[in-house]
Parts: structure tokens; sequence; C-alpha cells
């Protein structure tokens, strides 16, 4: 049985006087334990808002969440909102973007640590203080014992994330949610944060979902790989499937896109025309439509399903680029 | 376009610039109680119709580099040269004449274009401020050529900032540097806010430009594939010093400083083949601060190539190792040829800035 099981997961905001927006939409994958799943898109796709419905942190009021999060057997859409929390600190860790943000920067990092460990494992403030200082060596952060005194301001953005992954390790979670892990951080540092992760997966066999819009970091991180586009998961892939033969056109021109820094330059890069703002509801068609160079009639007659592959994984297109079209 | 761009050879050359912030301090009186050394002693030049791509972590004086050369901030020390005139001498009119013909374009789109001014009047505005905005038929025409070269309709003129996409306002800043005919555009981030899918057709915009305005760039990224596409030669900062220049070809076939290995290993690849084999140079610990930077070589640190004593108290001039690649490191033959091992750690143990003694703080992990 899978670990985590999203079924169906949709998210609607609604707000008094507006339209009603429906920012995920149908959202289906699963994660085993020990495996990573890759959620990548760009701004607006709907990641971070299906990572928070999966950790019940969306706001109470102003929006709709149906379909079912089965982690470990229990629907977490089902669950009271203490079980949950409860849930939240034990079983489940996340990590954001801005660390800064996500530590309280009044309490010294070494107290937020000790917090957890007191909150969710019932270890007295002592005890707890000493599994954090080993907690925050375990992340590579220099001189633990001065770090536990220290304010989060006090420390660099790179520290920061790992604290912050300290404090979601703190539980020993069986899923731990990245979203954006790295974005705000320097390359050197973002390089050593990926290894870090790598490691903690691999060492305690917990299993990762990461959110990013950087197809390089899935590439080197990922076994499995959705790719969202206004809200629908659009082709799922093994990684190295994924990378070598794209098969939905928004997949094959993003790879076409980036410039590669092992790639011959000088070439125009081939850009995707348009831009999000051109996308078409789900419910008219595909959304990618005005932006394809693919499309045929059906894609503007209702939404594509989304098909099981040859090679395992699930793509929704009427048209996909074919198989022999590598990426350049 | 001016007569001189017509001459080739650089347009733009910086003399060992220095752009130092005072760290102020006091209740009363401001005492300056030090120095952050944003840009210390940069020395580059960029030939007409060529890119010059800048890159660096932040904080390591890009955008500053950037400004000085604008004069928007006032370099410290050093020489400015553009178009054979010393722009630090410039006064008055001069000096707005001269920033007529130097325009820059910013990271964030909407926070370099005013909310409540339309976009005629936010490209007008440039105009009015050179006084080339009196003929009303000559201004509507440039306009309208300014947005067609950056591909908007003539329509978008009335229209304001939040009426469009990243991508499309930064085609209107882009538009708002072209109506002024520049000859340098000093472009700091300009594709880094934007998604992806329309990063390709900013660069390939920018690219299309320069091909028809014989535009020079100077492009500040950290984005080391973007630069590495689009620029000719490639400048790469640390702690406000260039540690490496050479060709965009050159630099990522044989990157020669031990900053620039780290960095360029660091960057993902969208290949799982590639990733899966690459050996990755993490460096131990954070950026050093700019205000207290590290005595001898900046880079001794977190150098893993890092050679006992000299590294620590000589700073390495930037000198030509090869032809046209330009090095500040005092090993970089011997690290080439491989005289000069990293040092290796264990590989399981990755604990960046542990405090190890200077030489000995770099470590060469095989990627998992
Ligand atoms: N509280 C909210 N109320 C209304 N709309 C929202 C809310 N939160 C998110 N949205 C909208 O839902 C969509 C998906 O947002 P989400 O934050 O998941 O994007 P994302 O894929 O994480 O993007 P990014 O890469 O920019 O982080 C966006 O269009 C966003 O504007
Ligand atoms: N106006 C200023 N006053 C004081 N310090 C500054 C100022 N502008 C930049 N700095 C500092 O100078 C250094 C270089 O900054 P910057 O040029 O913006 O770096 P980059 O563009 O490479 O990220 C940083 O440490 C930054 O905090
Ligand atoms: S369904 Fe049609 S429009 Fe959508 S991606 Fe496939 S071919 Fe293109
Ligand atoms: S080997 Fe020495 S001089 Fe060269 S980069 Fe390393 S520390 Fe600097
Ligand atoms: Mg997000
Ligand atoms: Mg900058």
């Amino acid at each position: 049985m899978s670990l985590l099981d999203v079924r169906d997961l949709s998210v609607v905001f609604q707000r008094r006087g507006e339209r009603p927006f429906t920012a995920v939409d149908k959202v289906s994958f699963s994660v085993e334990p020990g495996q990573t799943v890759g959620l990548v898109g760009e701004s607006g796709c709907g990641k971070s808002v299906t990572s928070l419905a999966i950790m019940g942190l969306l706001p109470r009021r102003g929006n709709k969440v149906t379909g079912e999060v089965n982690f470990d057997g229990a629907d977490l859409l089902k669950l009271r909102p203490d079980d949950m929390r409860d849930r939240r600190g034990r079983d489940i860790g996340m990590i954001f973007q801005d660390p800064l943000s996500s530590l309280n920067p009044v309490v010294p990092i070494g107290v937020q640590v000790a917090e957890v460990l007191e909150r969710h494992r019932g270890m007295d403030r002592k005890v707890a203080m000493k599994e954090a200082r080993e907690l925050l060596d375990a992340v590579g952060i220099p001189d633990p014992m001065r770090r536990l005194k220290e304010y989060p301001h006090q420390i660099s953005g790179g520290m920061r994330q790992r604290a912050l992954i300290a404090i979601a390790l703190a539980c020993k979670p069986r899923l731990l949610i990245a979203d954006e892990p790295t974005t705000a951080l320097d390359v050197t540092i973002q390089a050593q944060i990926l290894t870090l992760l790598k490691q903690l997966v691999d060492e305690t066999g917990t299993a990762l979902i990461m959110i990013t819009h950087d197809l390089g970091v899935v590439a080197g991180l990922c076994d499995t790989v959705n790719v969202l586009y206004g809200g629908k998961v659009v082709e799922r892939a093994e990684r190295h499937e994924l990378f070598a033969r794209p098969r939905h056109p928004y997949t094959h021109g993003l790879l076409n896109s980036v410039p590669r820094l092992d790639s011959p330059r000088g070439e125009r890069l081939h850009a995707i025309r348009g831009s999000v703002a051109d996308n078409i509801p789900w419910v008219e068609g595909c959304a990618f439509a005005p932006r394809c160079d693919n499309v045929v009639d059906a894609c503007l007659e209702g939404t594509p399903p989304l098909e099981p592959t040859a090679t395992g994984g699930d793509l929704r297109c009427n048209n996909p680029v074919s198989e022999e079209v590598a990426v350049p | 376009m001016t007569e001189s761009t017509e001459r080739t050879g650089p347009l733009v050359e910086l003399r060992d610039v220095k752009v130092h912030f005072p760290i102020k301090s006091g209740v009363l009186f401001d005492r300056t109680v030090g120095h952050v050394y944003a840009v210390d002693g940069v020395s580059l030049s960029i030939n007409k119709g060529e890119t010059y791509g800048l890159v660096g972590e932040s904080g390591c004086g890009k955008s500053t580099l950037g400004r000085g050369l604008l004069r928007l901030v006032e370099p410290t020390d050093g020489e400015v040269v553009f178009d054979g005139t010393d722009v630090r001498a410039l006064k008055g009119e001069a000096m707005r004449k001269m920033r007529r013909r130097i325009q820059m374009i910013f990271q964030d789109p909407l926070s370099s274009l005013d909310p409540r001014q339309s976009v005629e009047s936010l490209l007008v505005e440039g105009l009015k401020a050179h006084g080339l905005a009196k003929d009303k038929a000559a201004t509507a025409k440039r306009l309208r050529e300014a947005l067609a070269a950056v591909g908007l309709p003539a329509s978008a003129l009335s229209k304001y900032p939040h009426e469009f996409s990243g991508g499309q306002r930064q085609r209107i800043g882009i538009a708002r540097a072209l109506v002024l005919d520049p000859d340098l555009i000093v472009a700091d981030e300009p594709v880094s806010a934007l998604d992806v899918s329309i990063q390709a057709q900013v660069i390939n915009l920018l690219e299309e430009l320069q091909n028809e305005h014989g535009l020079t760039y100077l492009i500040i990224a950290h984005d080391l594939a973007v630069v590495r596409h689009i620029a000719d030669t490639v400048g790469v900062m640390y702690l406000g010093g260039l540690v490496e220049e050479a060709s965009s070809d050159d630099l990522y076939r044989e990157p020669m400083h031990p900053y620039t290995k780290a960095l360029m290993s660091a960057v993902p690849v969208p290949d799982p083949q590639v990733e899966d084999r690459r050996e990755r140079i993490l460096l131990a610990g954070d950026l050093p601060s700019p205000t207290n930077p590290p005595a001898g070589c900046r880079f001794h640190t977190r150098c893993p190539w890092a050679q006992p004593t000299r590294c620590a108290e000589e700073r390495p001039a930037l000198r030509q190792v090869l032809d046209g690649h330009r090095v500040a490191c005092h090993y970089a033959e011997d690290i080439a040829a491989g005289r000069i091992r990293p040092h290796e750690v264990e590989p399981e143990l990755v604990r960046p800035d542990d405090g190890a003694a200077p030489g000995d703080t770099g470590e060469l992990i095989p990627t998992p």
C-alpha cells in the first residue's frame, strides 16, 4: 500500500463577489515509502496549494477542498483539526521556500527544535535540548552548541534552511514535503541542501515530495515526476523516461526552452509561445491549447483524460510528441 | 546611433573600480564603524556589440558594479571609461547626456515600473528627461517602434503595468530602455523573476535586439546557464572581486578558478544521466561577509585547493593564464595540470564550515 495516496484532490478558492477559481483540479498521485516524488510546473500551477491541502494548512475560509488524501490508510481530509495537527507534527514534516517566515523570529533555534521534540515525542526540556543539538549537527550546522542559542536572523539563509529541515526531521516523519526549499538560496548552497536531503532520504527512509520549478533539481533527485499545468497533472513519468522522452508538448517545450550549462551555445532557444494568461478553462478543452504546436480539433472539445502510457507513466494529451523526438 | 559606435574596440572600460559602503552607527553623530567592500577593485572591458556576462552568488557585488558603472552609486575609487570618456569626471548636462546612452533593465518588472503610470507615460518619461519628446508625431512613432521591437501592440500604450503578464512587463522594461536609443544596456537579472517558459522568449528578444541595433550588453545574472547562452565573455565575481574571466565557451569548457569550478559543478542540469554521473564540488559553509572579507585570497576559507600560507596571506591578482583567460588564483596552472589535488574528505560526511583549519575546508564529494 502507498504511504500517501492523493485521489482527485481539488481546491477551489471562492471569494465573495468573485468567480470561483480552481487552483488544483482533480490531482491524483501516490508516494511509496522511501520514494522521492517531484511536483514541477511554473508559478501558479498549483504546487503549493496541493501541498498545503495535503497538510491541512489552507485557510479555513474561502476555499473548498475535495477528494481524498489517504495517508497510511486514513483520509487526512476527514480528520478533526486537532488530530490533523498531531499528524502533521508526527508523521509529515514540511519545509518551505522561505525559512525566515516559517521560523519564529523571537525564539532561539534550539528552543524551536526542542519544542517540537517535547510536543511530539514527549521529551522533557533537557533531553530535548540535547537531541536538538544532535539534530542541528546532523543537518550540518557548524558549532551546534552555539547555534542553539541564536535567533533565526543571526544565521545565514542556508543555515536557516538547515534549521528548518532539523525541525521537520525532529519527529522522524515518514513523509517530508519540501516546497521550493532551495529557490531562495545560492546555487552552491542549494547543492549543499540537496545533497543533505538526498542523504536523509537514503538514511532514514523518509519519503519526500519535492516541489520545484527547476527541472534540473528534479532530474537529480526524484524517482517519479509529476508535471503540473493549470492545476492538473499533465504528465507523470519515471525521471529517466521523462527527460529522455517527454511526451506532453508542455514538458517537451519546457525542456527545450531552458538553456543548459552543458550544451552548445549560440542557438536560438525554442521558446514556448504566449503565457499562462492565454490558458483556456479545462472544461472547454486542453488549457495549454493556445500555446501548443500539436493542437488538434479534439483539444478544444473538453478536458483530455489522463491515460496510462506504455512506459508506466500517465499522459494527458490528444496528440503527444512522438517518442522518436528526443530533446536536443 | 552615435557616430562613435562605428569604431570597434572597448565601449566600456573599468579600471580598479571600488564601491565601498560606509556602515554608520551612533545616535547623534553618524560615525563610520566599518565598510561593506561591495566592489573591491574590478577591472574589465566590454567590446562594442558584445555581451559581457557577470555571474556570482548573491551579495558578491554584481548589481553594485552595474550601478557604479551608471553612477547610480558613486564609485569610491577607480576609473569608469565609456566610449573614451571618463564618466566619473562628468558633471551636470554632460552626465545627463551620457546617461541616455547607458540604460538599465531590472530584475523585477513589476517593482521597477510605476503602477500608476500608463505604458505611454512610462516610455515618454525618459524621452522628456532628455528633451527628446518635443515633436509629438516623432515621439509617437518612436514609442510605436520601441513597442513593436519588443513584440507588443501599439494598443499597449494606454494600458497599465498590472494589466500585463510578467514576461510582457519585462518587455515594457526593455522598451523603456530601447526608446532612448542607448549604446549600452545593463540588464540586472533580466529573466530571473520570470517563469521558465517565458525566460526563453525574453532571452531571444534581447539577442534579436542586439543584432538589429548593434547594442552592447552587460548582463548580470546568477543563472550560469542563461549567462553562458547569452554572453560572449563571462566574468565570475566572488566577494567584490573578479576571480575569473574568459570567453563563454572557454570558461565553461575549462573553468580554472576553484570557485568557478565549484559554482559550475553546483548547477543542476535537467538530464538525469548527467546528474547521476556528476562529481559535485560541495563548498564548505557560507559566503563570508563583505564587511570583513578574508585576507589573502578571499576564497581561501572555502577553497578545496587552498595551499598553506600563501593563499591566506597574499591576494592573487587577476592575471592572464591562457590566451584571453584571466584567473585570480596563485595556483591556477598547478590545479589545471592536476599537480595540486583537492583535499579529499570522507565522502559520507557532509559537514560544511565546521571550523577546519584554512586549507582544509573543502570537500570533494562524489554525487551519490
Ligand atoms: N489563498 C488563496 N486565495 C485565492 N487564490 C489563491 C490562494 N492561494 C493560491 N491561490 C491561487 O492558486 C493558484 C496556485 O497557487 P500555488 O501557490 O499553488 O502556485 P505554485 O504552483 O506553488 O506557484 P509558485 O511556483 O509561484 O510557488 C494561483 O493561481 C494562486 O494565485
Ligand atoms: N546601498 C548600500 N549600502 C550598504 N551596503 C550595500 C548597498 N548596496 C549593496 N550593499 C551590499 O554590497 C554587497 C554587494 O551587493 P550587490 O551588488 O547587490 O550584490 P549582488 O548583486 O551580487 O547580489 C552586499 O553585501 C550588499 O548588502
Ligand atoms: S491535448 Fe492538444 S492542446 Fe493539449 S497538449 Fe495535447 S496536443 Fe496540445
Ligand atoms: S588555490 Fe589559493 S589562490 Fe587559488 S583560489 Fe584557492 S585559495 Fe585562492
Ligand atoms: Mg509555490
Ligand atoms: Mg543583485
